[in-house]
C-alpha cells in the first residue's frame, strides 16, 4: 500500500506529516511512499532529501490524493480535502472530532476510514504515538523563547562589574506536558521557576524538574484529576483560593506561561485583568490556551498585545509551526508508530484493527460509519491513584512497637533457651561424662557455624556448598584411625573410605578455587 | 606426648576450617579462605597419620593420592553449568564414607568384645594388633558403649540417607532421571514405614548390639534417601541439594561422636549448619514451609486463581536491538534457563557491548535462580561478568521503576507478579523481582508454557512486556550483531 502526505493548505502551517527519516520506517513496514512537491520545504526538508531516501514526489495534491492509499497530514483537512477521499482510503492526522461533525459526516458518506491523531488513548503503551503529548512539549519549550524574546532582562541571575541583575521570576500555571517543558526550559535558562496544578500529585513532577509548587491554603480536597491525565473542572471555593493565590503572586512575576486547559471545554479564566494591572512593566504573559479563549481574558488569538501598563501578552496559536523542522520530526515519529500498530504483520498491507484499544479509541469514522466518541479505554490511564495513605506513626506509638516487638523477641530466646537448657540436663543425667564432653563441643560449634555462615554473602553460595563439601570429607580422619585394625573387612572398608574423601577433598577445594578465581570486579 | 600433639594439630585445623568458612563474607577474602581450608585439612590429616592412624600409612597415602588425581580430574574437568551435580555426587561420596566408617565401629566393638572374651582381664588384653581405634574402645564403659551404639547408628542412619539421596539428585540434575515428581503407589506412607521400621532397629540393636539390625535399619534409611528425593521436583533442588549439604556434616558429626573425635564433631556441626542455614534461605526466598518442600510438590491452590487478561505480544531480535540501544538503564534478569541453554557467555559478551556504549547494565538474581544456591553467580562469573554488577534481589528490587529495559533470560517464577497481586496464587507472598515496574520488559524464553510450577505467569501478558521466543543463546547470537 502506498503513504501519501499532502502539503499542508493553511497558511501559516510550516509542519509536514513525513520526514526523510519517518519515510524509511515506513517503507521497512513495507509500505511505499510519496509526498506532495515542496511538501517539507517550510520545515526544512527538500523534496531531493526525500527523493535520496526513496519516497515519490507527486506533483499535484489532487494527484497524491487519488495515489495514495493512507494520507498522513497534520492539519484537520478541509471540505475540499475529504471529498478527495474515496472508499476504503484511510486518513490519518488531526480532526478535532468534538467539533467536527460535518468532516466526519463527510468522510462517511465516502467510506473513508478516519484515524484522529488527538483520540490516541493517554495510556503506557500509546504514548509513543501521542502527538498532542509532543507537541505540547515544543509549545511548552516555544513558549519560554517567545517570552524571553519580549522580556527585556536576563533570566539568569548575575553579578557583573556593571551592576547585579536579580534572576527572572516565572510562573506556570498548569503542569502538563507543555507546562512541565516550559518548566524545564525555564530552569534550565536559569529563573527562578513557579508552578501550579490543580492536581496536587504533580507536585513531585515539578520539583523533579527543579520549580517550586506553589501550594493553596485549602483544606477541601485539593485533587482535581480525572481519568486520561487531565484536569477536571474545580468548586467556586477552590477557584477562590487560587485566584487569591495568583493575585498575591502576580506583582512579583515577570513572566507568567499559562497552560491550562480541560478537555472539550472553553479554557478556564485564571489570570484576570486585574493581576495584569498589578504587574510589573515589562512582564510577559504567554497564554498557550488562547486558541480556547485563553486563561487570560485580555489574550487575543494568533497576536501578541501589549497592555496600557507595560504588560506584553502573546496569544499566538501556532508555537509547533514555528519550530517546524522539531515539531514534523516528532509528529512523523507518532504517525510512523501509529501505522506501525497498523501493520502488525510488516507486510505494508494495514490491519485496522477495532479490538485494540488505542486503535478503537482513535478511529472516528470507519467502514461507512461514525464511531466517536469511543467507549472509555478498558486500561487505566496514566494518572496514577494518589496513594493509600501510609498513617504515619507517633514517636511514642512508635516506642511502643519496637518495645513490644523486643519483649516478644526476648520471651522467645528465653523460652528457646529454656527448654534447651532442660533437654541439655535431662541429657547430662543420662550420658557419662565422656559424651557430655564432645557434647559441650558439638553445641558449640553448631553455634560457631550459625554465626559464621550468616555472614556468607549471597553470591558465594555455590562455592559455600563447595568447600563445606570437601570440609565434610574430615570423614577421612575417622577412617584413617580404623585402617590399622586387624580385621580384613574394616580394613577394606576404610581404604574405600578414604579413597572417597580423597576425591572429595581434591575435588572439593579445587573446584572452589577455580570457581572463586572467577570472580573479578570490574 | 603424641596425643598431645594430635589435639594441638585439631584445634589449629578446627580453627582454620571456621576462618574458611567466615572468609566467604566478600569475594576477595574466600580467595584465601580456601587455602585455610586446605591447609586445615593436611593439617588434620598429617595429625592422623602420625598420631592415632597408625599403620599401614603408605596404604593410606597412596589411596588418598590416588583419589585425589580423580578429584583434582573432575574438578578441572567440570563444566559451571554441571556444577550442581558435582556437588551431589560428592555429597554422596561423604554419605557412602560415613557409613562405611560407621560399620568399621561397629565391627571393632565386636572384635574388642571378642579379645574380652578370650582374655579374661582387660587389663592383660593385648589391643596392639587392633589398632588405635580398638584401644579407645577398649576404655570404654558399659554405658558409654551403650552411647556409642546410639550415636554409630545414628551415623550409619544419617549417611545412607545422604548417599542414596544425593545419588537421585545427581540423576535428576544430571538429566540422567526425570526431574519431575515422582512418587512410588503409598508416597509418604512408605517414607513413614521405613523410618518406624529404623526406629525399631534402633531399640534393637540398642539392646542386642548386633549386625542384623543394623544392616535392614541401613536399607531402610537407603530407601528413604532414594524415595524421599524422587518426589521433590527440579525446581526445589536448591532446597535439596543444601539440605543434603547438612545431613553429611550431620553424619560426620555423628560418626565424630561415636569415634570420639572432636575435629569431626566441630566440623560436622559446622558443615551441618551450614547446609541447614542455605536451606532457610533457599525456603524462605520461595516462602515455602521447609517440610513442605521435603514432602514434595506445591499444596492445591487455595481458591480459584486469577484469571489472566490479554495477550503474549512477541518481538524479534531486530525490536529488541532497537530498544536496547535506546535505553540508558538495563537490568538481566537470568534463571535456569540460561543455564541450560548454556547462553552465559553470550549474554556476558552483550553486557560488554552495552557497557562499552556508557549503559548502566545490572543483573538481578533471585536467591532460588537456578539449581543450587548461587548459581547464577557462579555462571555469571565464568563467563567473565563482573561480580560488582551482579546484584542481589534486595539490592536491586526498588530500582525497576527506573529501569528502561529488564530482559528477562529464562526464569518465569521468580519473576512471577502474580505472587504479589493474585492471593489464591499458589505462589503467594513469594518474594519475587519486580521487573513488571520497569518501562519495557523483554522475555527470553523457548515457547508459551508455563513454568516448572504451571503456574500462569501474568507478567508475560502485561502491556509492556514482549515476547523473544526461541533458545537462549541462538536468540542472543542473533541480537549481538544487531547491538551497535
Amino acid at each position: 500500500m502506498k503513504i501519501g502526505t499532502p502539503k499542508e493548505i493553511l497558511k501559516g502551517e510550516n509542519r509536514v506529516a513525513m520526514t526523510p527519516e519517518s519515510a524509511v520506517q515506513l517503507q521497512k513496514l513495507g509500505y511505499d511512499c510519496a509526498i506532495e512537491k515542496g511538501a517539507g520545504a517550510a520545515a526544512g526538508f527538500s523534496d531531493e532529501a526525500y527523493e535520496a531516501v526513496g519516497v515519490e514526489i507527486v506533483k499535484t495534491a489532487a494527484a497524491l490524493w487519488k495515489t495514495a492509499d493512507i494520507i498522513t497530514k497534520v492539519r484537520v483537512p478541509t471540505e475540499t480535502e475529504l471529498k478527495r477521499l474515496t472508499k476504503g482510503k484511510t486518513l490519518i492526522s488531526f480532526f478535532n472530532p468534538a467539533g467536527n461533525e460535518e468532516g466526519m459526516e463527510l468522510a462517511k458518506e465516502k467510506g473513508a476510514n478516519v484515524i484522529a491523531m488527538e483520540m490516541v488513548p493517554r495510556i503506557s503503551r500509546a504514548q509513543k504515538m501521542d502527538a498532542l503529548s509532543s507537541m505540547a512539549n515544543i509549545a511548552g519549550y516555544r513558549a519560554v523563547i517567545e517570552a524571553g524574546n519580549n522580556f527585556g532582562r536576563f533570566f539568569t541571575g548575575q553579578v557583573t562589574a556593571a551592576g547585579k541583575v536579580p534572576p527572572a521570576k516565572v510562573l506556570v500555571v498548569g503542569a502538563g506536558v507543555a507546562g512541565l517543558a516550559a518548566i524545564g526550559t525555564a530552569v534550565s535558562l536559569g529563573a527562578v521557576v513557579y508552578a501550579f496544578d490543580v492536581r496536587p500529585e504533580v507536585a513531585e513532577q515539578v520539583e523533579s524538574m527543579g520549580a517550586e509548587f506553589v501550594y493553596l491554603d485549602f483544606q477541601d480536597d485539593q485533587d482535581g484529576a480525572e481519568t486520561g491525565g487531565y484536569a477536571k473542572p474545580s468548586s467556586p471555593e477552590f477557584r477562590e483560593a487560587q485566584l487569591a493565590k495568583f493575585r498575591e503572586l502576580a506583582p512579583e512575576m515577570d513572566i507568567v506561561i499559562t497552560t491550562a486547559l480541560i478537555p472539550n471545554r472553553e479554557a478556564p479564566e485564571l489570570w484576570t485583568e486585574d493581576m495584569v494591572q498589578s504587574m510589573k512593566r515589562g512582564s510577559v504573559i504567554v497564554d498557550l490556551a488562547a486558541e480556547k479563549g485563553g486563561n487570560c481574558k485580555l489574550t487575543v488569538p494568533d497576536e501578541k498585545i501589549v497592555t496600557d501598563n507595560g504588560v506584553t501578552i502573546i496569544g499566538y496559536t501556532d508555537f509547533p509551526s514555528r519550530m517546524a523542522t522539531q515539531a514534523s520530526m516528532l509528529y512523523a515519529t507518532n504517525i510512523r508508530h501509529m501505522i506501525s500498530d497498523l501493520t502488525p504483520n510488516k507486510d505494508g498491507q494495514i490491519v485496522h484493527d477495532m479490538e485494540d484499544d488505542v486503535i478503537r479509541g482513535a478511529t472516528v469514522v470507519y467502514q461507512g460509519e461514525i464511531t466517536f466518541p469511543p467507549p472509555p479505554p478498558k486500561v487505566q490511564a496514566i494518572a496514577a491513584k494518589p496513594k493509600a495513605e501510609v498513617k504515619e506513626l507517633t514517636p511514642e506509638e512508635k516506642r511502643a512497637q519496637e518495645i513490644a516487638a523486643f519483649k516478644a523477641q526476648t520471651k522467645q530466646q528465653v523460652t528457646l533457651l529454656g527448654v534447651g537448657g532442660a533437654l541439655m540436663l535431662l541429657v547430662g543425667l543420662v550420658a557419662p561424662a565422656s559424651f557430655m564432653q564432645h557434647f559441650i563441643v558439638f553445641v558449640l560449634a553448631v553455634f560457631v557455624g550459625f554465626q559464621v555462615i550468616w555472614n556468607v554473602s549471597h553470591s558465594l553460595h555455590t562455592p559455600l556448598m563447595a568447600i563445606t563439601n570437601a570440609i565434610s570429607s574430615i570423614i577421612i580422619v575417622g577412617a584413617l584411625m580404623q585402617i590399622g585394625s586387624g580385621s580384613f573387612l574394616v580394613i577394606l572398608l576404610a581404604a574405600l573410605s578414604i579413597f572417597m574423601a580423597g576425591i572429595n577433598i581434591f575435588g572439593g577445594f579445587l573446584v572452589t578455587r577455580r570457581m572463586l578465581a572467577m570472580f573479578q570486579k570490574s | 606426648m603424641e596425643f598431645g600433639f594430635t589435639t594441638a594439630a585439631y584445634v589449629v585445623a578446627a580453627v582454620l576450617f571456621i576462618l574458611s568458612l567466615g572468609g566467604l563474607s566478600n569475594q576477595e577474602s574466600a580467595k584465601r579462605a580456601v587455602w585455610y581450608g586446605i591447609v586445615g585439612m593436611a593439617l588434620a590429616v598429617f595429625a592422623t597419620l602420625v598420631g592415632p592412624g597408625s599403620g599401614l600409612w603408605l596404604l593410606s597415602l597412596l589411596l588418598i593420592i590416588g583419589g585425589g588425581l580423580i578429584g583434582q580430574y573432575v574438578a578441572q574437568r567440570v563444566q559451571m553449568t554441571e556444577m550442581p551435580q558435582l556437588v551431589a555426587a560428592m555429597h554422596s561420596l561423604v554419605g557412602l564414607a560415613a557409613v562405611f566408617v560407621g560399620y568399621n565401629a561397629h565391627f571393632e566393638i565386636k572384635n574388642v568384645a571378642e579379645v574380652f572374651a578370650v582374655v579374661d582381664a582387660a587389663k592383660d588384653a593385648d589391643l596392639s594388633e587392633l589398632g588405635a581405634f580398638a584401644k579407645l574402645i577398649a576404655k570404654k564403659t558399659s554405658a558409654e558403649l551403650a552411647i556409642l551404639h546410639v550415636e554409630l547408628f545414628l551415623g550409619i542412619f544419617i549417611g545412607a540417607i545422604t548417599f542414596t539421596g544425593s545419588v537421585v539428585a545427581y540423576g535428576k540434575l544430571a538429566g540422567k532421571v526425570s526431574s519431575a515428581a515422582t512418587k512410588l503407589p503409598g508416597g509418604h506412607a512408605l517414607n513413614a514405614a521405613a523410618a518406624g521400621l529404623s526406629l525399631i532397629c534402633l531399640i534393637w540393636y540398642f539392646s542386642t548390639g548386633g549386625f542384623f539390625p543394623l544392616f535392614l535399619m541401613t536399607l531402610a534409611a537407603l530407601f528413604i534417601g532414594y524415595h524421599l528425593i524422587m518426589g521433590i521436583g527440579g525446581a526445589d533442588m536448591p532446597v535439596v541439594v543444601s539440605m543434603l549439604n547438612s545431613y553429611s556434616g550431620w553424619a560426620a558429626a555423628a560418626i565424630g561422636f561415636s569415634l570420639g573425635n572432636d575435629l569431626l564433631i566441630v566440623v560436622g556441626a559446622l558443615v551441618g549448619s551450614s547446609g541447614a542455614i542455605l536451606s532457610y534461605i533457599m525456603c524462605k526466598a520461595m516462602n515455602r514451609h521447609f517440610v513442605s518442600v521435603i514432602l514434595g510438590g506445591f499444596g492445591g491452590p487455595q481458591g480459584e486463581q486469577m484469571a489472566v487478561e490479554g495477550e503474549q505480544v512477541a518481538i524479534d531480535a531486530e525490536g529488541v536491538a532497537a530498544a536496547l540501544n535506546d535505553a540508558d538503564s538495563i537490568i538481566i534478569v537470568p534463571g535456569y534457563g540460561m543455564a541450560v541453554a548454556q547462553a552465559q557467555q553470550s549474554v556476558s559478551e552483550l553486557v560488554r557491548k552495552l557497557r562499552a556504549k556508557g549503559k548502566n547494565v545490572r543483573f538481578a538474581i533471585h536467591p532460588v535462580a537456578g539449581r543450587l544456591p548461587g548459581h547464577m553467580n557462579v555462571l555469571l562469573a565464568e563467563a567473565k561478568v563482573p561480580y560488582d554488577i551482579v546484584l542481589e534481589m534486595d539490592e536491586i528490587n526498588d530500582d525497576f521503576p527506573d529501569t528502561d529495559v529488564v530482559i528477562v533470560i529464562g526464569s518465569n517464577d521468580i519473576v512471577n507478579p502474580a505472587a504479589q497481586e493474585d492471593p489464591n496464587s499458589p505462589i503467594a507472598g513469594m518474594p519475587v523481582l519486580e521487573v513488571w515496574k520497569a518501562k519495557q520488559v523483554i522475555v527470553s524464553k523457548r515457547g508459551q508454557g508455563t513454568g516448572y510450577s504451571g503456574i500462569e505467569n501474568p507478567l508475560f501478558y502485561k502491556e509492556n512486556t514482549r515476547m523473544f521466543y526461541g533458545d537462549a543463546k541462538q536468540s542472543l547470537d542473533k541480537l549481538l550483531p544487531l547491538i551497535d
